[in-house]
């Protein structure tokens, strides 16, 4: 560690610890509590670093990261499937132990712990070949479980939709152009959208069909198919600002009111 | 052998869950396939975690770059693990949830987990930003396209959109933004994520049908 | 006031980069993140607020609420986690608030395991401080999380007690008094699914809503609204899309509801800081696009 790195160590550590000292010492707050939210915001502002460029404070806090959120997901699948799930089915004495309800037993449930040892032979120098069994009924679950579910919702389901009324409201040539107008709840503006989706979704589909060189008529649908997918692709990257500014709102109103107390 | 078994077994399992959906004497076993997929899902995350540790260690033992750090992850990893396992701190039974107030667990989560996982997120702000500036450039028809829907969104999802365009009479109403932003989102929009849609869901219906019935075997790897 | 000045210190900041496109000067990526920091920040500590009208896929959720009969068990399942939270949270509590005032019985439950964690959130800033008097396991109760995405939903859309044989705490599911006429999803009035991320809203519709045929009703992160929208109002009856959607929940339900007229409204305070940032994100597109034209007016002139 150079000079200056030594220099912003150590500011960092007296920062740490005046903070801790002063959020456990303000009201009914104790140091346990000032430790925690000082914890809290420096790793905030450790991750933030990055932004100048890399650096051993960033480098720490993503290596604990990784590390804790490895055992979070562990530890709660331990206690919520493990416990709750697979020990009552097996065993009523160690059921009892972990003061789960008695279930029924079941045997069948031996599989399960046989394929997830099987999995775990992956660590294994020797015997990796054995985890494909496990990942064998992992992947034909899976595919049985959407196989139905994707077909019934993302394409029945999804076409059953697309085909909607192209005129909406419809009392007439007479009334019809004699109430003409760009209303936003207007039945003009209804018509055209459904004229959109409809024609929308079956020029994206022609985008996506390679078998057929995209020439002629088929070709100024695929273009219009294109045109509709920039549109989809546009309101995506508006909503993922909005969406990515209201994390940073978040993590910038911790630091301001919860750390600083600068906001009420 | 060693490919045939897992052959056999994605067959099955498969086929069984399929069925499953059509008789329901057979949905009892559909669940129970499930709840397994379940538990052998739970064997996955411990796989991951004892991953971490062998990667670490190694990078340890080795001396490998940034080494130091290796002991960060597994000290992070080891006492969120053991305060997780034996509950410290517990308010109450052994059957109270770990994310119960007052359990060291819960500290950590809220100190540890949730700061660094939503500011490591809070970032994109800054990277979509800098993104926008440098990537986001009309050079033809449908990156112009692109960029107008998108300003439209971005000025229909805020109050700046109605502020700007509030003065339109009734009779040219679409054209103010915010109903701009919501006549692109439930038409336009929807029609291309529809499209999308069904391209994925034909996708996913194929997949699945070809590693059913045994088509696809990429996922066994190589004989022996 | 404040806001003048917020304005202004961006807008000089902003015309500063303007012209110095116009020079064809590029602007460094700190610069930027210097901008956004303080467009978010400032406005943070000025606390710009707005009013807001629901869109329709907004207001049909809460249309929704308002017309199940008093009694009506509702499933919450908090599919998210802290990198979400800001966005979802105050979906999560607002829809909360919502379903209890109107005596709605709620059962909580995550496919994410963070989701048990931000459950306590709505715990400590709704359900104690607000409903002091619902009992749990009568009035709500929190079934917490199972691992296994679509195949937990693949259960209990026919057997609740076979998935979640306890409570969070170890209560067994046949102590539960709200599970007496409860048994599978398909007994549910309604499922709000709130998230952003797989196992989420998507898998709900897929595994539950559609075959079990229940109403589903979902609060999303912005970045995966758009993608939701193909659900609407056949599969999904509405839809709240990000921090916009929560504060034309928000705004709504102070509305109709007078006496939360002095509730948190995280998602109204949010917008403030996000319509300045936004702000700022379109000016900077437009000075990389100047910059662009005139780079290439400059390369057609020398060619």
């Amino acid at each position: 560690m150079n000079r200056i790195g030594i220099i912003v160590f150590a500011g960092v550590c007296v920062l740490f610890v005046t903070s801790w000292f002063l959020k456990g010492s303000v009201g009914d707050a104790t140091m346990t509590e000032g430790f925690l939210i000082t914890l809290s915001a420096f790793l905030t502002l450790a991750i933030m670093s990055f932004l100048y460029k890399d650096n051993p404070y960033y480098k720490f806090a993503e290596h604990l990261f990784v590390g804790v959120s490895a055992a979070f997901w562990m530890t709660m699948g331990f206690w919520s499937t493990i416990v709750g799930n697979l020990i009552p089915r097996i065993s009523d004495s160690l059921g009892a132990w972990f003061l789960q309800p008695k279930g029924e037993i079941n045997y069948f449930f031996l599989l399960p712990i046989f394929f997830g040892f099987l999995l775990l032979m992956r660590l294994a120098p020797k015997g990796g070949w054995l985890s494909r069994w496990p990942l064998a009924f992992i992947i034909g679950t899976t595919a049985g479980l959407n196989f139905v579910r994707y077909l019934r919702s993302d394409f029945i389901n999804q076409i059953s939709a697309t085909f909607v009324p192209l005129v909406v409201d419809w009392q007439g040539f007479g009334h019809f152009f004699g109430n003409l107008s760009l209303s936003a709840t207007g039945p003009l503006v209804a018509m055209v959208g459904n004229f959109v989706i409809f024609g929308g979704v079956i020029c994206g589909l022609i985008y996506f069909f390679f078998s057929k060189e995209h020439t002629g008529w088929f070709g100024t649908a695929s273009r219009i198919g294109i045109w509709v997918l920039m549109v989809t692709f546009g309101a995506s990257f508006g909503y993922t600002v909005m969406g990515r500014i209201s994390l940073l709102v978040g993590r910038l109103t911790f630091l301001l009111r919860d750390w600083l107390e600068l906001m009420t | 052998m060693r490919r045939e078994i897992p052959l056999a077994i994605t067959v099955f399992v498969g086929f069984l869950l399929i069925i499953s959906v059509f008789f329901p004497p057979v949905e009892t076993l559909g669940e129970d396939f499930s709840l397994s997929f379940d538990i052998i899902a739970v064997f996955a995350f411990f796989l991951g975690g004892g991953n971490l540790i062998r990667i670490h260690l190694k990078k340890l033992a080795r001396r490998e770059t940034d080494w130091m750090f290796s002991i960060v992850t597994l000290g992070g990893f080891i006492l969120m693990l053991t305060a997780g396992l034996l509950k410290i701190g517990n308010p109450g039974d052994i059957a109270t949830s770990v994310n119960t107030e007052g359990m060291l667990f819960e500290s950590i989560y809220r100190s540890v987990f949730v700061p660094l996982g939503a500011t490591m997120y809070a970032l994109l702000a800054f990277f979509v930003a800098s993104a926008s500036y440098r990537a986001f450039r009309a050079k033809n028809r449908e990156a112009t396209i692109l960029l107008v829907a998108a300003f439209i969104i971005l000025m229909g999802s805020t109050p700046l959109g109605a502020m700007a365009t509030s003065w339109m009479p009734e009779s040219l109403s679409i054209f103010e933004i915010p109903n701009l932003a919501v006549w692109i989102m439930s038409y336009a929009n929807l029609a291309g994520q529809r499209a999308i849609i069904i391209g994925i869901g034909l996708g996913v219906v194929s997949m699945s049908l070809r590693l059913i019935l045994g088509v696809e075997r990429s996922y066994l790897g190589k004989e022996g | 006031m404040a806001v003048a000045i917020i304005l202004g210190v961006l807008g000089i900041g902003l015309l500063w980069l303007f012209i110095g496109a116009l020079k064809g000067r590029e602007v460094d990526r700190r610069v930027i993140f210097v901008f956004i920091l303080v467009a978010v920040a400032a406005p943070l500590l000025v606390n710009i607020t707005f009013k807001f009208e629901p869109t329709p896929i907004v207001q049909a959720v809460f249309d929704e609420f308002e017309s199940l009969p008093e009694g009506s068990t509702v499933l919450f399942s908090y599919d998210f986690d802290p990198a979400m939270a800001p966005e979802v949270q105050p979906m999560a509590n607002v829809l909360t608030r919502h379903a209890l005032e109107r005596g709605h019985k709620i059962i909580f439950m995550c496919l994410f395991a963070t989701g048990e964690g931000q459950f306590n959130v709505t715990d400590r800033e709704v359900i104690q401080p607000e409903f002091p008097d619902r009992v749990n396991g009568v009035d709500w109760v929190n079934i917490g999380y199972k691992a296994g995405n679509e195949g937990v939903l693949n259960v209990i859309v026919t057997d609740f007690k076979k998935m979640f044989p306890t409570d969070v705490n170890g209560v067994p599911y046949d102590s539960i008094k709200i599970f007496d006429k409860i048994k599978s999803c398909k007994d549910l009035d309604l499922i709000v699914s709130i998230g952003g991320g797989r196992p989420g809203i998507k898998e709900w519709v897929l595994f539950v809503g559609d075959p079990g045929n229940v109403p589903i009703a979902t609060g999303v992160a912005a970045v995966v609204a758009p993608q939701l929208y193909p659900y609407y109002p056949k599969q999904l009856i509405g839809l709240l899309g990000g921090v916009k959607g929560a504060a034309e929940y928000e705004s709504h339900f102070k509305k109709v509801y007078p006496k939360y007229a002095d509730m948190a409204t995280p998602a109204i305070f949010m917008m403030g800081p996000q319509t300045i940032a936004h702000i700022v994100i379109m000016a900077f597109i437009v000075i990389g696009n100047l910059i662009f034209f005139l780079g290439r007016r400059k390369e057609g002139e020398e060619a």
